[in-house]
């Protein structure tokens, strides 16, 4: 890992966590003490930010990740039985993976895409006028 | 064929949740099929949602346009007499007749939507870079002045005069200043700032690089939210454009004057959007919101000073720059001037970006622009300026959008985002939900904030039990007053603005069984 090349930017140890993150899929606990020295920074500095956001993740987690988003627009058209159905769907509560390992559901607040709600991400697509029926399609189509 | 037929089709990310990905390959099978000689252009978008993935073809100099088209049109579009005959259902007209965009002033949005948003030479051709060419030829003082003269507030929300930000940091003496855009736009409603930044990256660039060469800092940053992986992508390139082209780095446009741009991802905090968790988290920490003062202009990224501006405020920065301080100032309303960006959305007909003079009132917006509900239902609540705003009822549709008018009642514009309920909603899951979202996204530094929302999801959950109601109406407003004057920021300064509107507009929500 090319730390070397994070502890010159200044504020680089957001940019080297999701790069972390882009790699290995989540960021490891064994690997704060590397990016802790690497950065010049306290082990309790570099956990204390990767568990500050949401985004970032010291367990793995499932190859695709599906973001409902659950904020005010998409509820006025009806996120909240579709979170239902995508929990159900899926198996999974938020924050969970599915046995197989295929996919992680996450809330989200806001996926910009608020004329056209409800929305879904997957992996870094996201997808408009999302119901129960359309989930389920782009599910099968994965 | 000789005359090559060139094709506009949006990239844009609500475009392309909608499908217009698969409308481009589609017209793409088509055209080869039927050997036609055509140029698929990926453009940016106009913001008319409703009417994406909306298709324009380039017709005798004009564009027409078609849509919503489905990829399963395009065939029949084709057998039509596509693209020599315009003659189909899904034929809108002359793009620049369509009257929800005709009707509408656009100066920061004039260009989304007409190019590849990558292409400098469009940009430049739309006036782009115009304004920079005039900042270069003045001294910071005269820029920002003119900014002052504009009568620019900050798009963020805050409202904050721009100039008077400007002239703080102008006014500072350190080796080393900043410029920040705040590109972190979490309000549930709202898109310009990613609209602007996937169709045309170029103008936030050059408004950027005119506050750099204003307050003279040499460094920008674009701190952009996470969920907008598209406008990364889009940012990026421009960037690497406009530095080979010489309008960023150390001599732009040979002037001998250094402005350098780098994009910072979030993490998904929502709190980072509030200007010191942000310069917090670009600084490569947890987000906490700083005590102010000192503030950010003064002591803001790494200690220096720093102008931090919404993305919206430094794109109209350049419309003032090129066309003078007055024009822009000749639209809006009251202490509100130019132009005010709104962001149509949630239960909403004909949802998207309107951008229009301050002062046209809610209901002209919602059912005018908007049509009315998407559930064919009436309007129940219409939710303005993102989570921490207030619900409105129908008594106060008519009021002005404008800073001061929305304060009047209570509420405030925020960022423009105006999400609208239909008859079916539960305002008392509404308020309950406000809380939620402060429990989850406070920062944690402050305790009203931190504390304050799951009490007040107790309290709500009480008052849905019928555990002492009256008590518990008068707990709630305690602790929401608490929070209003105690917290650090307007995370929890705010969330008791759609929490009392909601108890004091919605009062039979809270009854239960409210739903039925």
């Amino acid at each position: 890992m090319a730390l070397q090349k994070f502890a010159h930017i200044a504020g680089g140890l957001l940019p080297l966590l999701h790069e972390v993150q882009a790699s290995l899929g989540h960021i490891p606990k064994d690997t704060v003490a590397a990016i802790a020295s690497g950065m010049g920074l306290s082990r309790a500095e570099v956990h204390g930010v990767i568990s500050f956001y949401h985004d970032f993740h010291d367990q793995p987690r499932g190859q695709t990740c599906i973001q409902v988003c659950r904020a005010e627009a998409c509820q006025a058209m009806g996120s909240r039985v579709l979170e239902q159905h995508v929990k159900a769907r899926l198996g999974i509560d938020y924050g969970g993976t599915t046995a197989d390992g295929r996919f992680s559901l996450e809330p989200v607040y806001c996926l910009g895409n608020c004329a056209c709600s409800p929305s879904v991400r997957i992996a870094d697509k996201v997808y408009a006028r999302v119901n129960a029926e359309r989930f389920d399609t782009l599910l099968e189509d994965l | 064929m000789s005359n090559v037929s060139r094709i506009f089709i949006p990239s844009d990310t609500t475009a392309c949740a909608l499908g217009a990905d698969a409308v481009a390959d589609e017209v793409d099978v088509q055209a080869r099929l039927r050997k036609l000689d055509v140029e698929i252009v990926r453009s940016g978008s106009r913001g008319a949602y409703w009417l994406e993935p909306l298709l324009e073809v380039e017709t005798d100099g004009a564009r027409v346009a078609f849509g919503p088209l489905a990829a399963t049109d395009v065939e029949g579009l084709f057998d039509a007499g596509f693209p020599g005959s315009c003659e189909h259902d899904l034929c809108l007209g002359k793009v620049t007749d369509i009257e929800w965009l005709a009707s509408q002033q656009r100066l920061t949005f004039a260009r989304a939507g007409v190019a590849d948003p990558l292409s400098l030479t469009a940009y430049k051709d739309q006036g782009g870079y115009a304004g920079l060419q005039k900042a270069l030829e003045m001294s910071a003082a005269d820029i920002v002045a003119a900014v002052t003269d504009s009568g620019l507030r900050g798009r963020g929300g805050a409202a904050f005069p721009t100039g008077i930000k400007w002239q703080t940091v102008l006014d500072e003496k350190a080796p080393q200043k900043y410029v920040v855009c705040n590109a972190d736009e979490g309000d549930s409603g709202t898109f310009a700032d990613r609209l602007l930044m996937e169709a045309d990256p170029f103008q936030l660039l050059e408004g950027m690089t005119i506050c750099g060469l204003a307050v003279g800092a040499t460094q920008g940053y674009i701190y952009l939210r996470s969920e907008y992986p598209k406008a990364l992508l889009v940012l990026n390139k421009a960037i690497a454009t406009a530095s080979e082209a010489g309008l960023l780095g150390d001599d732009i446009g040979a002037s001998g004057q250094s402005f350098h741009i780098q994009v910072r991802v979030g993490a998904g905090a929502y709190i980072c959007g509030e200007e010191t968790s942000l310069l917090e988290s670009l600084e490569g920490k947890r987000g906490l919101v700083r005590f102010k003062p000192p503030l950010p202009a003064i002591e803001g990224l790494f200690g220096k000073p720093t102008v931090v501006n919404n993305v919206l405020s430094l794109a109209a920065v350049t419309t003032v720059l090129a066309r003078g301080p007055e024009y822009y100032q000749q639209f809006g309303s009251g202490r509100s001037r130019g132009t005010l960006t709104v962001q149509l959305a949630g239960n909403i007909r004909c949802g998207g970006l309107v951008e229009i003079a301050f002062g046209a009132s809610l209901r002209e917006l919602v059912e005018g622009f908007g049509g009315g509900t998407a559930s064919g239902r009436p309007i129940g609540a219409i939710q303005v300026g993102g989570p921490l705003g207030a619900y409105l009822p129908a008594s106060q549709w008519d009021t002005p959008l404008d800073y001061e008018a929305l304060a009047g009642i209570g509420a405030m514009l925020g960022h423009g985002g105006i999400v609208v309920f239909d008859d079916s909603v539960d305002m008392q899951e509404q308020a309950r939900f406000a809380f939620e979202f402060c429990a989850l996204e406070s920062c944690g530094k402050c305790t009203p904030c931190r504390i304050g929302p799951v009490c007040g999801m107790e309290i709500i959950d009480n008052i849905e039990k019928n555990i002492d109601r009256e008590a518990s109406f008068e707990l709630l407003e305690d602790l929401c007053e608490t929070m209003d004057s105690g917290s650090l920021c307007a995370m929890g300064g705010l969330t008791p603005m759609p929490v009392r509107s909601a108890v004091e507009h919605f009062p039979a929500h809270f009854e239960r069984p409210a739903k039925d």
